[in-house]
């Protein structure tokens, strides 16, 4: 069995989750949105299994690191965390619906690897050696994920108050019914963040202990480094805005969304528009 | 007139102070961070030069876009930033003193009303019982309370980790440190780049500005190494460095490995495995000719660019040569030398020699078998020089802030108060974050209340 084999089994869990969430959405039956958190953690547990595998056939390959250092790896590390961090929530606070706003992340992150990305294990170049590349690397991307499942929350949010606003007179009835009560999305959209904003503050203070210890200069305004920054600035508007009179609620979901597209140019688009010093360019 | 003049103190002071002021900062600063990372910042390429407008390029200029990070409107914003943190502070950092010193120890009917967390209970002792009893309950069960009395009731209050509301002013703090210490690196730190030959040292070393700067000591290259893997993408760039003092080698510094990621420091100066090449000078290269049809092979000893002319009027000149062909050949590795070789009265041809595949050489089927031996040249190492007297303030304002989050994000104040009646008691609870778990812990709390015996 080879790790390659299994990230193809993981993509398809991830499919077959995210429809039976939608499932759920549509039918409302309650077995069906406790099948679609199975599968995920079912695709988790696999995942984790491909992760581990890959690692070790590193080793074999007598190229030995951590699956982080390229776009291809760090897309899987990615939509792994996204997964563990729903399950997180799933477990903790049951409500099992935002999986259909969160899986789609892990699924787009898995289809995209999988199809579209040389999927080779490679060498360290030397700029990469380091222990700090994981350090780095993980709390980055564990970071990027809480704000994927923040986007996730919020995108609920902007569906559910337009919904509401629309329809005053009847209840929210239907598909409406099945999402968690606006004040709880706009809790669990800032809880998210909550956990985001450090990761990230921590990412990007390794990174530039790694820069420094590796290039002597801590802070380059490399365009990788500064739309970090600008990411850490959103995130404390976010947070900022929260205890403003008149910024809260929408205005906020819509904060946590303009953050996580940010979070996407930062990680994606930086490399396919800008140049820079970061490696995980050039996917193919 | 002294009214106005007070009002407009007043109201710059409010201007400073108010969080929209806040919210405009962050935006304009991740909005305007982005023009740094399309327009290239230091030195402007031509190409980029030749492909915008004058006007725009003027413009650019005018607005200091192609540094903005050191531009006056940005450094201002920084400017901005600092006095509306720090105006927040100075009001807001009194009144959470005030709150953790002299918490709210009779709780008002609009708290009592205000809080969702609450339990009764009702006992027949007396009020002086009931107290002693809940003095000592909240002391086991959550922490010792203070007792006041007022108005014929008592009201006990017990408090924990009152102190985490200074969190946030850890982080706040924790910015302007980090601003403190990049204030001092560009003050006392400086950057700059050396280029050491194999076998020789250097005493000094350019700036960014274009300055030569003395090291204070000497630093010698024994030996500059590159190696690559098997799909020739490089593995380790590699410089052998040694620290002299007054022409001697100085202990502990003497044949250090300096790798990319593994820097070498002396006297707060560190070095940076950067980049390396060729050095110009010496450089000459050996290539072999041996005639296929049998006969001695002859070695020449040539210098890039230069034609030599053989016996039967063939010339042939060395293009280009590198030492490890593995990143342009993969599956080739060792020396390797293009040349081009014209036959008398021939179009001239290129190829490829290499050092350790002579059958390769052989099989191109010509009067003439090319070789290549290698080269005296020697190689530089290219190295990145810094000095930061500031970084350390730079990351005690990182683990500032990162412990300031910790607190400000994952630890909470809880109070409980607990209001004595005749006959009759009252809890309630409070928590400045997570009011979730605190709930879970107040239940509990409120359970075993409910259920005393006075
Ligand atoms: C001009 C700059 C800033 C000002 C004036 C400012 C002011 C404030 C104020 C007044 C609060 C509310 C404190 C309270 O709850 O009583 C706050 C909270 C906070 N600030 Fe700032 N702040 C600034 C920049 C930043 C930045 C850049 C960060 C980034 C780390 C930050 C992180 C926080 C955090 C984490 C909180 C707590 C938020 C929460 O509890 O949800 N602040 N800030």
């Amino acid at each position: 069995m080879s790790s390659s084999m299994l990230f193809n089994v993981t993509t398809f869990t991830y499919l077959i989750s995210m429809l039976a969430f939608f499932a759920f959405l549509a039918s409302k039956n309650r077995s069906v949105g406790l099948a679609g958190s199975f599968i995920a953690y079912a695709g988790l547990v696999i995942q984790t299994v491909a992760i581990g595998l890959r690692w070790k056939e590193s080793y074999a390959l007598g190229v030995g690191h951590a699956p982080m250092s390229n776009l291809y790896e760090s897309i899987v590390f990615f939509s792994w965390t996204i997964v563990l961090l729903f399950a997180y929530i799933d477990i903790r606070y049951k409500y099992r619906v935002i999986g259909a706003f969160v899986m789609p992340f892990a699924l787009l992150g898995m289809a995209w690897a999988q199809m579209g990305m040389n999927t080779g294990i490679e060498p360290l170049v030397p700029a990469l050696q380091s222990n700090w590349l994981l350090y780095h690397v993980i709390t980055c991307f564990l970071g990027y994920a809480a704000f994927a499942v923040a986007c996730g929350i919020s995108i609920m949010y902007l569906i559910k108050s337009a919904f509401e606003s629309t329809n005053t007179s009847a209840p929210a009835g239907g598909l409406m019914s099945m999402f968690p009560p606006l004040k709880v999305l706009d809790d669990l959209n800032y809880r998210a963040i909550m956990i985001g904003f450090p990761l990230l503050t921590l990412g990007i203070i390794t990174g530039a202990a790694w820069a420094n210890y590796a290039w002597g200069t801590y802070w380059s305004w490399d365009p990788k480094e500064t739309w970090s920054l600008i990411v850490w600035f959103v995130y404390a508007a976010f947070l900022h805005a929260r205890i403003t009179k008149g910024w809260v609620g929408k205005r906020a979901a819509w904060l946590s969304v303009i953050g996580f597209l940010a979070t996407i140019f930062c990680y994606l688009g930086v490399n396919l528009f800008l140049s820079g010093l970061h490696s995980y360019g050039g996917g193919s | 007139m002294a009214t106005t003049e007070r009002s407009f103190i007043t109201n710059v002071w409010d201007f400073f102070c108010s969080l929209k002021l806040t919210l405009f900062l962050l935006f304009s600063l991740a909005l305007t961070s982005i023009i740094g990372t399309i327009v290239p910042q230091g030195v402007t390429p031509p190409e980029y030069i030749a492909q915008i407008s004058a006007t725009k390029l003027q413009i650019y200029t005018k607005l200091g876009f192609f540094d903005m990070y050191h531009s006056w409107w940005f450094i201002a914003l920084l400017y901005v930033f600092s006095v509306n943190l720090i105006s927040c502070s100075i009001k807001r950092l009194p009144h959470v003193f005030k709150f953790i010193s002299q918490p709210t120890l009779v709780l008002g009917e609009g708290l009592r009303n205000s809080f969702s967390l609450k339990g009764d209970l009702s006992f027949s002792g007396s009020i002086e019982k009931g107290k002693e009893r809940l003095v000592e309950f909240l002391g086991k069960e959550f922490s010792a309370p203070v007792i006041t009395e007022h108005n014929g009731e008592y009201h006990l209050f017990a408090q924990k980790t009152a102190w985490c509301r200074l969190g946030v002013y850890v982080v706040h703090l924790s910015i302007l440190v980090i601003f403190i210490g990049a204030i001092i690196g560009s003050l006392f730190g400086y950057k700059g780049f050396v280029a050491i030959v194999e076998g020789t040292s250097v005493n000094a070393f350019e700036r960014q500005n274009g300055q030569q700067m003395p090291l204070g000591f000497e630093l010698l290259c024994e030996k500059f190494n590159v190696e690559f893997y098997a799909n020739g993408a490089p593995k380790e760039f590699r410089s052998t460095l040694t620290v002299l003092e007054n022409g001697k080698p100085v202990p502990g510094y003497s044949q250090v490995k300096v790798i990319v990621n593994e820097p070498l420091t002396y006297k707060g100066i560190t070095f940076y495995q950067s980049s390396y090449g060729k050095a110009s000078e010496g450089g000459e290269h050996y290539i072999t000719v041996t005639p296929r049809n049998g006969g001695p092979t002859e070695k020449f000893t040539v210098r890039e660019g230069v034609p030599v002319t053989l016996k039967d009027g063939t010339t042939f000149k060395l293009l280009e040569a590198t030492q490890e062909v593995r990143p342009f050949a993969p599956g080739f590795s060792g020396p390797a030398a293009r040349i081009e070789v014209a036959r008398k009265g021939a179009a001239p041809q290129t190829f490829i020699t290499f050092k350790n595949f002579p059958d390769m050489n052989a099989q191109r089927g010509d009067a003439l078998i090319f070789g290549y031996e290698g080269t005296n040249a020697k190689q530089y190492t290219g190295l990145q020089v810094a000095k930061d007297p500031g970084v350390w303030v730079v990351w005690l304002g990182c683990a500032l802030m990162v412990i300031g989050i910790g607190v400000a994000f994952f630890m909470s104040h809880k109070r409980i108060w607990v209001v004595v009646s005749k006959g009759n008691a009252r809890i309630y609870g409070n928590a400045s974050k997570n009011q979730a778990a605190f709930q879970m812990q107040f239940e509990e709390i409120s359970e075993k209340f409910q259920h005393l015996k006075i």
